[in-house]
């Protein structure tokens, strides 16, 4: 195995395009080292994408902010902007791991890891976040819900890299929130987790929604029957149960330790409902 | 494999290290460099056993290769006492007997340290989250947190 540390994002995409066989991208590690403790883990290459220029910053531009590649979780809590901007895409990538964790860990990882259990990655998609990916011939932009085709698998091809997450400069009266479900309070993997983002107009009806669940599939799942059961309300009773029930109807979740299938499609109600309070409150509506 | 030579500095001094591309922060530290304070609970992430800090942010050393230590600033619990006058958090372990066997207690130290940099007047439930990726099997955490508070108090100069 090889480690190398290119400094441009080009010599990084050249050397994993040119790779012999297996080859991975290292941003903080905390699931390539993980993996890496198997005896069976094989790897000809790891490529650290942390000392090319721009992968440790998050700059807010006139269209948003842009998120390097390299930033660990705990930088993104400590931009105020940030924080300001989308509180719920901030506290989904605070409730990755431990302290420890948080100082290593990305939420491009998080993405490229491919969990369906990822927190970050429903926060993302509620937000619209879109993916920058570095390649031999160039860049693209791919809506984060794109990344992801199953467990552990994604979109990239050999030697693309996600170089940056771009997120969209929130409109006026939008507010987003993630909330998840573990059996402790810290240290655990998503058992559902939902993310809801909304826009609210001057008088506190919603005009835009955005409503995405993990853990209950085998992919980050878009719940459009949701966004619809919100958009044109003040979040009365009635449309929280539409809410839920929309997104129980989405859920396709698999039996396993953490939870049943009835018990997931169940708290993925229960969670759309509060974490829509609590992104219908951020957004101004009382 | 061949051998990538490293310049680093831990708690204070410049060092160098050649080490294999697979080795982690945690197997130089331990096996090459003869710093055997830090530990190995898990080797996952899972236990912060061998919580180091990094550019001054706490990290689990299992999860780190030793490559990546190139240009950073490394303290492991080897550097937390002045000589031989013991860091105050050091001293309230001891004093709130809050270690038994002591195999976590290096980890536990350099996370308390870590937050109190960040946060001198942290409440329990804030020390009790900063904690949550640092287990103990004997102490049953209380003591610690205990620990924590008393030494947090004497840095702030409220007690000594
Ligand atoms: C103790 C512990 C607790 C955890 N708790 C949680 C949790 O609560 N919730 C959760 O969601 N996850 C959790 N995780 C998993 C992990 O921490 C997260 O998935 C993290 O976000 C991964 O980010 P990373 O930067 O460390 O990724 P890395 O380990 O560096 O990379 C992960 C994968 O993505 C690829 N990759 C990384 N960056 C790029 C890139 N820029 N372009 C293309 N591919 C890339 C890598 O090759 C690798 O396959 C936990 C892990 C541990 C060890
Ligand atoms: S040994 Fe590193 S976290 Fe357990
Ligand atoms: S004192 Fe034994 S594990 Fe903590």
């Amino acid at each position: 195995m090889r480690y190398e540390r290119p400094d441009t994002m080009q010599a990084a995409t050249a050397l994993l395009a040119g790779a012999e066989a297996k080859s991975f991208v290292l941003a903080g590690g905390t699931d390539l080292l993980v993996r890496m403790q198997n005896d069976d883990f094989e790897a000809d290459l790891i490529v650290d994408i942390k000392a090319i220029s721009g992968m440790a910053k998050v700059t807010e531009t006139d269209d948003g902010f842009v998120i390097g590649a390299g930033v660990p979780s705990v930088a993104l809590f400590e931009d105020t902007a940030l924080v300001a901007a989308w509180p719920g895409v901030v506290e989904a990538a605070n409730l990755i791991g431990s302290t420890q964790i948080q100082g290593r860990c990305t939420i491009v990882g998080n993405l490229c890891n491919a969990s369906p259990a990822a927190d970050s990655v429903p926060a993302l998609v509620a937000a619209g976040a879109v993916a920058q990916v570095a390649g031999p011939s160039g860049t693209r932009d791919v809506a984060v819900i794109d990344i992801p085709t199953g467990p552990g698998k994604t979109s990239l091809a050999k030697g693309e890299i996600i170089q940056a997450i771009l997120l969209p400069k929130p409109n006026a009266r939008t507010g987003d929130a993630y909330l998840r479900f573990i059996p402790r309070t810290e240290m655990d993997i998503a058992v559902v987790g939902v993310a809801v983002n909304l826009t609210l107009n001057e008088d506190g009806t919603v005009i835009a929604a955005r409503v995405a669940l993990g853990a209950v599939g085998p992919k980050v799942i878009l719940v459009d029957t949701a966004a619809k059961a919100v958009i044109g309300s003040k979040l009365e009773d009635v449309v929280l149960q539409a809410l839920s029930e929309s997104c129980s109807a989405a859920c396709t979740p698999i039996n396993d330790k953490r939870g049943t299938v009835a018990f997931r499609t169940q708290v993925a109600g229960v969670l759309a409902r509060r974490a829509a309070q609590t992104a219908y409150t951020r957004a101004g509506g009382k | 494999m061949s051998s990538i030579a490293v310049a680093t500095i831990i708690n204070d001094d410049k060092v160098e290290f050649l080490c294999q591309p697979d080795e982690t922060l945690l197997d130089i530290l331990r096996n090459r460099l003869g710093l055997m304070g830090t530990k190995e609970g898990c080797g996952t992430g899972d236990c912060g056993a061998c919580s180091t800090i990094m550019d001054g942010r706490v990290v689990c050393s299992c999860l780190v290769l030793g490559a990546e230590a190139q240009g950073r600033t490394i303290e492991t619990i080897e550097g937390m006492a002045n000589g031989s006058k013991l860091h105050p958090l050091q001293r309230k372990f001891i004093e709130h007997a809050a270690l038994q066997c002591g195999i976590c207690t290096p980890g536990f130290l350099m996370a308390a340290k870590a937050l109190l940099e960040v946060n001198p007047n942290p409440t329990e439930t804030q020390i009790r989250f900063w904690l949550a990726g640092n287990l103990c099997r004997c102490t049953g955490y209380d003591k610690i947190v205990r620990a924590v508070q008393d030494a947090a108090a004497e840095i702030r100069g409220e007690t000594t």
